[in-house]
């Protein structure tokens, strides 16, 4: 509670400082609106905003579903097989050195305008964090835990079901929490890049318009938006596993 | 299910690393249905020969052979024991006690389990998870994991050796009593606890591993037994001797 009034107040008091500056200064407005206007804009807006958030909470969910899915089996399959560890693991790191944002046009030119090049944006940029994050919880698993089960006599399968997946969740916690930060991120570039809707091209149509305070409620709307998701998610994810996340 | 008689183990051969020799020329015999002590100081390599008894990984090479009397394999009816309880976090203790029947894939009655739980006194803990209990109760729990297992040879690695004296006396009465009839073999630095548990001790150095005398039986010897402190007093100057 106490932590909601200190944020709460903090960004109370941007807003002001924020309010104050412009209106001292007087920049025109397509340089740097004040917080009332971007407000205002948001208000006649909201149908527009609504509308293209929708398209991106729809790419983000999507995003983060087949991404998470596929980053738990890449962590799986690592953890098996000592071969797939051999020749993805370098293949994964090689991969992470390209910037996201660089394949971006490619993405949009092989996959088109439509929500499928921003899902697989949003994939990519949260495919390796997931990934990453797992497979360390998993090859992290205790040695004597293992050796305790070796000692039982239990099957791989078993102990990688009753020891090494429980042992990593708080691990892919970690990584879901951050995809959850991420795949808004991926929707956006994609969005940017080319695209008819969703808030990405909205904040590159109102910039194009100069719509400046447009643009800084869509970016509002934006935070609004992952700031939930991340909290949703971490709250879920909380009460659906808490007893592999308490010490 | 699993053989009931308890075997008798025999090690014999030099253990050593990469770098140096651990033990030279090792006899260990380790004999049915009875408690034998391996002491040393610590870091001398006791925990590595339970280890190369249980067939788990390890950093040395043996130059010998590990033998049952009735030839049958060892690692596999082998229960381990630690100072560490190890415990599996996310489970209840009673999950915890019937975790090798899980790790198994195998059936187990539950009938027993309780009556095994009851045992070592963890009725009203059984729904509880390891972290809300305190380390006497955790090592009870780890004892009732043990006990589950039900293998003719157990190995402890010092089990006693992060408990309160009090809840030690305890705990070291209810293992002796609830482990009789195995093949127990107890690493432990502690020349007491040795003297009082164990109806064979070796005293575990560099250069030669000697076999010591021991107490006549029955076991446990109380704390306060006037022989045990005579023995461990001995074992302790042996001990000093062999490290130096």
């Amino acid at each position: 509670m106490k932590a909601i009034i200190y944020i709460v107040c903090t960004f109370l008091s941007i807003f002001f400082f924020w309010e104050l500056a412009v209106r001292l200064a007087n920049p025109p407005p397509y340089i740097l609106p004040t917080p009332h206007s971007v407000l205002v804009s948001f208000k006649e807006n909201s149908m527009l905003i609504y509308e293209h958030s929708l398209v991106t909470i729809v790419e983000i969910l999507i995003g983060l579903t087949i991404g998470i899915i596929l980053g738990m089996i890449t962590a799986l399959t690592l953890e098996i097989f000592v071969t797939a560890r051999l020749i993805l693991r370098p293949l994964l790191i090689f991969s992470q050195s390209i910037p996201v944002f660089a394949i971006a046009p490619l993405l949009t030119l092989w996959l088109g305008y439509g929500i499928l090049s921003k899902v697989v944006m949003a994939i990519l940029i949260i495919y390796f964090p997931v990934t990453s994050a797992f497979h360390d919880g998993l090859s992290q698993t205790p040695k004597q835990y293992l050796d305790l089960a070796k000692t039982m006599r239990g099957t791989n399968r078993r102990n990688l079901l009753y020891l090494k997946i429980p042992h990593s969740i708080p691990s892919l916690c970690s990584g879901i929490k951050l995809a959850s930060v991420y795949a808004p991120i991926g929707a956006v570039i994609g969005e940017w890049v080319g695209s008819s809707q969703g808030l990405g091209y909205l904040m590159i149509l109102a910039n194009g318009r100069v719509k400046t305070d447009l643009m800084f409620a869509s970016l509002f709307t934006l935070g609004i938006l992952s700031i939930s998701l991340f909290g949703l998610i971490s709250y879920l994810l909380q009460i659906s596993l808490s007893k592999y996340l308490k010490a | 299910m699993m053989s009931s008689t308890s075997p008798s183990i025999e090690l014999v051969g030099s253990v050593r690393s990469e770098s140096e020799v651990l033990f030279g020329d090792l006899q260990l015999a380790v004999k049915a249905n009875q408690w034998t002590c391996l002491l040393g100081s610590s870091g001398i390599g006791k925990s590595t020969i339970l280890r190369l008894i249980a067939g788990l990984p390890t950093h040395v090479k043996l130059d010998g052979s590990i033998k049952s009397n009735d030839h049958l394999p060892i690692s596999n009816r082998v229960s381990y024991m630690a100072q560490n309880d190890l415990l599996i976090p996310w489970a209840t203790i009673s999950d915890n006690v019937s975790l090798g029947n899980k790790l198994r894939g195998e059936k187990f009655s539950s009938e027993k389990k309780l009556k095994i739980i009851e045992k070592v006194g963890l009725m009203d803990h059984k729904k509880k998870y390891p972290f809300q209990l305190s380390g006497g109760q955790r090592q009870r729990a780890a004892l009732a994991r043990t006990l589950m297992e039900n293998t003719p040879i157990v190995l402890l690695d010092e089990p006693f050796g992060s408990l309160d004296s009090n809840t030690r006396e305890e705990m070291i009465d209810l293992t002796f009593e609830s482990l009789k009839g195995k093949t127990v073999l107890f690493v432990t630095h502690d020349p007491h606890e040795a003297a009082r548990l164990c109806e064979s001790i070796y005293i575990l150095g560099r250069q030669k591993t000697a076999s010591n005398n021991c107490l006549k039986p029955p076991f446990p010897k109380t704390y306060s037994d006037k022989l045990v402190f005579d023995l461990q007093y001995s074992l302790l100057e042996k001990i000093k001797s062999n490290r130096s």
